[in-house]
């Protein structure tokens, strides 16, 4: 971010976070970097004046402060005017882990990708994310960035970014796509296993646009597989099912596994939930051994 | 209605408020008095507080009464100020945002006073395909900057503008009219706070009628002595009679930088005698022999 200050219309806004990670983005904005207090309501309408006049802001806070608390502002300030104002949710999914539920966010792209105009853009790995940034200067309308913890490993060898990426050509007859950071993991565990899935990473919603060597895999395969951290409703899974009815294209099984909420009642880190929901990358295994044996 | 438009654009400079009258008079006030406003405004601005305000009024209970609608009680209170923001305050760098989304049909009267809007453009309200929708639109109607009608917004959008247009080295300041409701919502303190916090230039105008949706705004949350509120929270604040143009002016002019409160004391259904105070004027609409009665006390 600290190299877009070049950019006159580029200004930051956070909901009074930032303590050890916006210091120099805060020194290189000068003016253009706005502490809005623990007001988040007012800042995305400030965001969205800001933008009506030429400035192109980015609003910044834990990922359900800033798309929870606000959504009203979002949804009638921001989108309804199709206003190039960028939402920067920090902790996607169960990120802030035993902080607890308030600070998760489990249903975020979901409910922003039901209203107008906006683009949610969901960084797999840490080298996305410059890519998304251009991506979002280039577009005039509303964003969302849900940022989480990559984890790529050194050897993993990356595409180009695109919003949808086949990460592994696989042998078996498994489809797997996954949504978010959790890929790296998922990854690790399945590459070395015999007849692999193919695995595709989405990080860009909503997506219409499902490519065509996925939707061919897909009909071909004897499962497919969505993982995700966020909730059922509004997910990506549910996207994908209804493109393939769309075009007509019957799955021989299809799985879809997500985040459940809170099933023990019980607090952890997002490993914890991420296990109770069987997100992890051995129940996501387990899964894919079930028609790969 | 064509002719007159003709006579208007050819004549545009020699027309007179006679001349103009006179063609309104002869085609019935209404459908011309768009005309007449313009000329009027234009040959003698001392004119606006009598003449303006009571072909506005008239204009305001026909686009009401036509489309069958209510909120008149709450467009009747705040067109004055409205009326005294466009045309003696409003320069033309500054923008104006209506937090009381309720309140579009003054909004569209005003702006055809301005002639930013056409008597077409009036005849549309209401209907499949218009632009003008009951509360102000996002797109498509020039000096409507934002679509408004949930509470709350209004002030934050404008201290989003003043600040975006400080950072752009832009002159103007921003005025936003709230009702006295809104200010129920913490989302307009938050905005209150962060626009003293700035110091922007956001001329706060309530619409202080006294009575909300299903009650009076002191039953409901009372927050009198509201200019104090604001003046606590460093915004300088002043009560006026919200129905005084000279006042009403006079307050808006008295702070051109900075943030500044008008609380601007009205009746709900002004200027209608058997409209004012009463809450079933914040949602019902008028039937004809109503109508008919509140023209008869505009004449």
């Amino acid at each position: 971010m600290v190299n877009q200050q070049s950019r006159p219309e580029f200004a930051f806004l956070t909901g009074d976070l930032g303590f050890m990670a916006l210091e120099d983005l805060r020194t290189s904005l000068g003016e253009r970097f706005i502490n809005a207090g623990v007001a988040e309501q007012n800042m995305v309408s400030v965001a969205a004046g800001m933008a009506r006049v030429g400035l192109r802001p980015w609003v910044y806070s834990i990922a359900p402060f800033v798309y929870a608390r606000p959504l009203e502002q979002i949804r009638n300030d921001v989108c309804l005017h199709n206003l190039p104002v960028t939402l920067v949710g920090n902790g996607g999914g169960y990120g802030y882990g035993v902080q607890g539920g308030t600070h998760h966010a489990i249903e975020d792209y979901g409910l922003l990708t039901c209203l107008q105009n906006i683009r949610c853009y969901i960084p797999a790995f840490d080298g996305d994310v410059p890519e998304m940034v251009a991506r979002i200067f280039r577009q005039d309308s509303p964003a969302y960035l849900r940022l989480g913890l990559s984890e790529q490993t050194s050897d993993m060898t990356l595409p180009a970014y695109g919003a949808w990426r086949q990460l592994v050509k696989g042998r078996g007859s498994v489809v797997l796509l996954v949504v978010g950071p959790m890929v790296g993991g998922i990854w690790a565990a399945i590459r070395d296993v015999e007849n692999c899935p193919n695995l595709w990473v989405l990080s860009e919603l909503p997506s219409h646009e499902v490519p065509e060597e996925f939707l061919r895999q897909a009909a071909q395969a004897e499962h497919v597989i969505v993982v995700e951290e966020h909730v059922a409703r509004g997910s990506t899974g549910e996207m994908l099912a209804r493109e393939l009815l769309l075009r007509g294209i019957h799955v021989r099984r299809f799985s879809h596994r997500t985040a459940m909420g809170y099933p023990s009642r019980l607090a952890g880190s997002q490993k914890f939930h991420r296990l109770e929901c069987g997100l992890d990358a051995a129940s996501v295994l387990a899964l894919v051994r079930e028609s790969s044996p | 209605m064509v002719q007159a438009q003709r006579i208007w654009n050819r004549n545009r400079e020699a027309m007179s408020i006679r001349h103009a009258a006179l063609i309104a008079k002869v085609d019935g006030i209404d459908e011309h008095c768009s005309y007449v406003l313009r000329i009027a405004f234009y040959m003698n601005q001392s004119l606006m507080s009598q003449t303006v305000l009571k072909v506005a009024t008239r204009r305001l209970l026909r686009l009401h009464f036509e489309a069958g609608i209510g909120h008149i009680g709450g467009n009747l209170s705040c067109l004055d100020a409205m009326l005294c923001i466009y045309h003696n305050v409003m320069q033309t760098d500054d923008i104006f945002i209506l937090s009381k989304g309720h309140s579009a049909g003054a909004l569209y009267i005003t702006l055809w006073s301005r002639g930013e809007l056409t008597e077409e453009d009036l005849l549309t309200y209401h209907k499949d395909g218009t632009r003008l929708s009951v509360h102000p639109p996002s797109h498509g109607v020039p000096g409507v900057v934002f679509a408004t009608g949930s509470l709350g917004h209004g002030v934050g959008l404008a201290a989003g503008i003043s600040l975006g247009k400080r950072l752009r080295r832009e002159a103007g300041r921003v005025f936003c009219l709230t009702s006295d409701g809104e200010w129920d919502e913490g989302s307009s303190w938050e905005s209150l706070i962060f626009t003293a916090q700035h110091q922007l230039n956001v001329t706060i105008i309530v619409d202080a009628n006294g009575m909300q949706g299903f009650g009076k705004t002191v039953e409901i949350a009372d927050l009198e002595p509201l200019a104090e509120k604001f003046r606590s929270f460093r915004v300088p604040a002043e009560d006026v009679d919200g129905h005084d143009h000279a006042a009403v002016t006079s307050a808006l002019m008295s702070r051109k930088m900075g943030p500044l409160a008008v609380v601007a004391r009205t009746v709900k259904g002004n200027a209608v005698s058997f409209m004012q105070n009463h809450w079933q004027w914040h949602y019902l609409p008028m039937n004809t022999e109503q109508y008919q009665q509140a023209l008869s006390e505009l004449v």
